[in-house]
C-alpha cells in the first residue's frame, strides 16, 4: 500500500515537473503556410537569433527543428517552452513540382524523398506536443483536408490549439474565412514576415497555454 | 480514363483501421476515384497520410482526400445523441470519404455547401463530382 502511494505521488510529481520543464509548442500546418517564418519571428523577438531557413519552395523544412528554452513575457506573465518547427503536412509530393523551381531531376527526387519522411515525422510527433499552433496561409482555402485532419487529430488528442491566419500583409488574405471554417477555435491573424499583430499572437499563446 | 468506384459501408464494416487504410490506398494506387460510404476517424486520416507518404515513388505521387462529416453541422444535443446512437447500432456510416490518386485528381475542393473533384488537365476530361 505504501509503495503504491509512493509511486502514485512520484508519478504526479514527475508529471507536473515534466510538464513545466518541457512544455512543447509545435508549429503545424500545410507547406508554405509560414511556420518557419513564424518560428524565426518568435526566436528573433525573444532569443535574438533565427531558427531556420524559410523559402518560397514548398517543403523547405524537411526535418523537425527544436529551439529550446524560449521565454516569452507579457506584463507579469511569462512562459518558457521548447518550440518545435515541423515539416508541412501534405497528401501528395511530386518531385516534378520541385523541378519548376530550377532543381535538376536528381535534386528534386532527393528533396521529394526527404519531404515524405518529413511529413511522416511531423505526424509521429503530434502525440508529443503540449500545445499546437496551426499556421494557415490566410490567402488560401481553409477547407483543405490537411487542415481538417491536423485540427481534428489535435482535438481527438485533447491538445490545445491556436490557429494562426498568417500573411495578413497580403491583399488576398481573408481571416474571416478561416474564422468561419473553424468557429470553435482561437484564431489570430498575423503577418509573421512583417510582425503585424504579433503582440496579439503572443497574448493568444498565454490564453491557450492557460 | 478515371473510374469512380463506390464502396458501400458494408465492405469496410468489419475491417480494422489498417485494413480500411490499405483498401482505400490500394484502390487509389490502382487509379480509382473512390467514394466510400462512411468516413475514417481522425486518427485513421492521419495514418492514411502517413502510409501514403511511405509509399510515394516515381509513379505514385500521393492522394487527394476529402472526408465529409454531416454531423459537424448538427449542433443540437438531440442531433448528436441520435447520430451517436445510430453509430453504435449501424457503425460509423454518416458522411463519406473521397480518395483519388494525385496523378489523376488535381484537387478536391470543398466549402461548406459543396464538393468539387477537379481532374488533372492532361487527361483532357473535365469531370466534376458534386454533393
Amino acid at each position: 500500500m505504501i509503495t503504491f502511494l509512493k509511486r502514485f505521488v512520484d508519478n504526479i510529481m514527475s508529471a507536473i515537473f515534466k510538464k513545466k520543464k518541457h512544455l512543447k509548442i509545435g508549429l503545424y500546418g500545410p507547406p508554405n503556410g509560414g511556420k518557419t517564418t513564424l518560428a524565426n519571428r518568435i526566436c528573433k523577438d525573444w532569443l535574438g537569433e533565427e531558427m531556420g531557413v524559410a523559402s518560397e519552395i514548398p517543403h523547405e523544412t524537411r526535418e523537425i527543428h527544436i529551439k529550446e528554452e524560449i521565454t516569452i513575457k507579457s506584463g507579469r506573465k511569462s512562459i518558457t517552452f521548447n518550440l518545435v518547427d515541423t515539416p508541412g503536412i501534405a497528401t501528395k509530393i511530386d518531385y516534378e513540382d520541385f523541378m519548376k523551381f530550377g532543381m535538376n531531376k536528381k535534386e528534386a527526387k532527393k528533396r521529394a524523398k526527404e519531404a515524405t519522411k518529413g511529413v511522416i515525422d511531423a505526424i509521429k510527433w503530434l502525440d508529443d506536443m503540449d500545445v499546437v499552433i496551426v499556421v494557415l496561409d490566410a490567402t488560401k482555402d481553409p477547407y483543405s483536408q490537411v487542415n481538417i485532419t491536423i485540427i481534428g487529430n489535435l482535438a481527438a488528442r485533447n491538445i490545445p490549439v491556436l490557429i494562426v491566419a498568417n500573411k495578413i500583409d497580403l491583399r488576398k488574405a481573408n481571416v474571416k474565412k478561416i474564422k468561419d471554417a473553424y468557429p470553435q477555435y482561437d484564431i489570430v491573424g498575423i503577418s509573421a514576415k512583417t510582425g503585424k499583430n504579433i503582440q496579439e499572437f503572443y497574448e493568444s499563446i498565454f490564453a491557450v497555454v492557460g | 480514363m478515371l473510374t469512380l468506384q463506390i464502396v458501400p459501408y458494408a465492405e469496410i464494416a468489419k475491417l480494422s483501421s489498417l485494413g480500411r487504410i490499405r483498401k482505400l490506398l490500394n484502390m487509389a494506387k490502382d487509379g480509382y476515384l473512390v467514394l466510400l460510404e462512411g468516413r475514417l476517424t481522425k486518427e485513421e486520416e492521419a495514418e492514411l497520410i502517413k502510409t501514403t507518404m511511405e509509399e510515394i515513388n516515381n509513379e505514385f505521387k500521393g492522394i487527394e482526400l476529402a472526408v465529409v462529416n454531416n454531423l459537424e453541422k448538427e449542433k443540437s444535443f438531440l442531433d448528436v445523441t441520435r447520430a451517436n446512437f445510430a453509430k453504435i447500432i449501424l457503425g460509423n456510416r454518416t458522411g463519406f470519404t473521397i480518395v483519388g490518386p494525385a496523378t489523376l485528381v488535381k484537387q478536391i475542393k470543398r466549402d461548406p455547401h459543396k464538393i468539387q473533384v477537379l481532374l488533372q488537365e492532361k487527361k483532357k476530361s473535365k469531370g466534376k463530382g458534386r454533393k
